[in-house]
């Protein structure tokens, strides 16, 4: 198939990613095992309804796992030293970071599916609106999946410092997006702030799309994620391009 | 010293650079570096360390903008069409290595997609290298299990299985066993052979002087010479010099008779520099009677391309 030059560049630079990146330990341990301990940690020994809190528990999941392959990705090839080859490959910047950006993506909507999978069938969960549920998904993964590529972006070829700054800004915003506290019970400040973050936008479209109260008609926050998504990306290639040659 | 042939024609080209300037900070580690790589020639690229070779290739295989200048691949601008013209190349950056957590095979096949090889294509290119490279048998295990010489032959299939009409190898056979580079430097001749256009970067003056039919020195982020090997060696004909082995070995300070502009001691041998070889071997044969020594060896020496790249770059830090 003879597909334009920068969806060729990011589909084989996904393909990259998933073969290589997926395997490595940090993935699975901010990816999986944390959304894991974060719901243990809420629900054990509280007499939670757990089919209330699902949509929060999901968004912070998807959250979760599609912004945990971004920011290894980057550090560890220039770490790696495989960094300058892949820039003198016939692809741009942005043709990488869409490439990394579908490798997190897709790993978030594996990920989701498989949570909303026992969810749908063990909780009894139901969605009202699969085509806008769908969207929601999609919107999510890919904001998410940029976030995690923006974080390594001034990446100078030390994973394990770009892991912690990505725990560093992500474990906040999971505290201030509606997870744990509905958005409707925020008031004032703690209100505001929490429309400063992407995810607040993902818990309240889960919410609506799982039949329950949401403050924004899911089609806007799919719309503000798109938004977010495109700001991310932008800034990533921006600062990948000044960044160029640290670490190399 | 001839300099760069301004008037060669467009079509003749297949990489030119003009005024390329870098800086970083108040450094400036490229000053307005210009030459033209002529299609099917071997360019050499040499330099002292810090002399701004890798910045330059950074420059001209587009991972780096210039502040100032342009790049020109087969006529195409490097930074306006970068990706058609990063199609027409293949690049064995200094520190590009393979992804070690996949297979010689796979890395082969990855790069052959990135450059929008069929299926079939990248198959049959892929075993043909592997075969060549005498990587055949071991093409499925992962590079992490390798030598860094079948690393670095991994390295140069997956920067021409593209069969690319432009190579850029930036110090492709630094630290590598003689069975490696003598398998790398085949295949860098098979390749021009073929018409593929091939920038060579080296510290080994005795690669460029084998394989380069011109090269080009850089010092301090500036073109200091451009020109055959053989020119640049005539340049320096004060350089030439005359190796002596007596019996017994004497030292430098008991060899002052002999004619020569200055002598230096290289293990057991003396080296006479010198302006005139005859009356220095003359005047050697003299000292041995003289001195009753056995002539062991006496080999003169014309000038050097390493005599050329020293009195270029003498001075630098």
């Amino acid at each position: 198939m003879n597909l334009p030059p920068l969806i060729r560049g990011a589909l084989v630079t996904a393909d990259k990613d998933m073969r290589i990146y997926y395997r490595k330990a940090p993935v699975a341990i901010f990816g999986l095992l944390f959304p894991l301990f974060m719901f243990i940690s809420f629900y054990i020994g509280r007499d939670l309804d757990i089919a209330t809190f699902f949509p929060g528990f999901f968004a912070m999941s998807l959250f979760f796992t599609a912004s945990s392959v971004g920011p290894l990705i980057t550090p560890w090839e220039k770490q790696a030293r495989t960094y300058e080859r892949l820039l003198s490959y016939p692809v741009t910047i942005l043709t990488l970071v869409l490439g990394d950006v579908v490798a997190g993506a897709v790993f978030g909507a594996v990920i989701s599916a498989l949570v909303l999978a026992v969810g749908l069938v063990g909780l009894g969960i139901t969605i009202t609106s699969i085509p806008l549920f769908a969207a929601t998904i999609m919107a999510g993964c890919v904001c998410f999946a940029s976030l995690g590529v923006l974080l390594a972006s001034p990446s100078s070829g030390s994973p394990s410092n770009i892991m912690m700054i990505s725990s560093l800004v992500r474990f906040p915003l999971i505290f201030i997006s509606g997870i744990f506290v509905p958005i409707a019970e925020l008031t004032g400040a703690r209100r505001t702030v929490s429309y400063l973050s992407p995810l607040t936008y993902l818990v309240d479209a889960c919410n609506g799309a799982m039949g329950k109260a949401s403050q924004l008609h899911p089609a806007y926050n799919i719309l503000i994620l798109t938004g977010v998504s495109i700001v991310f990306i932008a800034a990533a290639r921006t600062i990948q391009a000044r960044m160029v040659m640290r670490g190399l | 010293m001839a300099q760069e042939d301004k008037s060669a024609p467009v079509a003749d080209v297949a990489l030119r650079a003009s005024h390329l300037t870098k800086r970083f900070g108040t450094r400036t580690a490229v000053r307005d570096v210009s030459f033209d790589v002529y299609r099917g020639e071997i360019f050499g690229f040499l330099g002292p360390n810090g002399a701004g070779k890798t910045t330059t290739v950074r420059m001209l295989t587009g991972i780096l903008t210039p502040d100032e200048g342009t790049v020109s691949v087969d006529g195409l601008d490097l930074f306006s069409s970068l990706v058609q013209a990063k199609m027409r190349m293949g690049v064995i950056p200094e520190v590009g290595t393979i992804y070690v957590d996949l297979s010689a095979q796979q890395n082969i096949e990855l790069t052959g997609r990135f450059y929008g090889m069929g299926k079939e294509g990248i198959r049959r290119r892929s075993e043909e290298l592997l075969r060549e490279l005498g990587l055949y048998e071991r093409r499925n295990d992962l590079v992490r299990t390798y030598s860094k010489g079948m690393r670095q032959r991994v390295s140069i299939a997956c920067a021409i299985v593209h069969e690319p009409s432009l190579l850029f190898m930036d110090e492709p056979t630094e630290g590598l066993d003689v069975q490696s580079r003598r398998l790398i430097i085949a295949t860098v001749r098979r390749m021009n052979m073929h018409g593929c256009t091939v920038f060579l970067t080296t510290h080994n003056i005795e690669e460029a002087n084998d394989l380069c039919d011109r090269v080009c020195i850089i010092n301090n982020g500036a073109v200091v010479a451009l020109d055959r090997p053989g020119a640049l060696k005539c340049a320096f004909d004060s350089t030439q010099s005359v190796e002596a082995v007596f019996e017994p070995a004497v030292g430098a300070n008991k060899a002052g008779d002999v004619y020569c502009i200055k002598v230096d001691e290289r293990g057991d041998r003396l080296v006479f520099q010198t302006d005139d070889p005859d009356a220095t071997v003359r005047s050697a044969v003299s000292f041995a009677q003289e001195s009753g020594l056995r002539i062991v060896s006496l080999i003169t020496c014309g000038p050097s391309l390493e005599d050329a790249f020293v009195a270029l770059t003498e001075g630098s830090p």
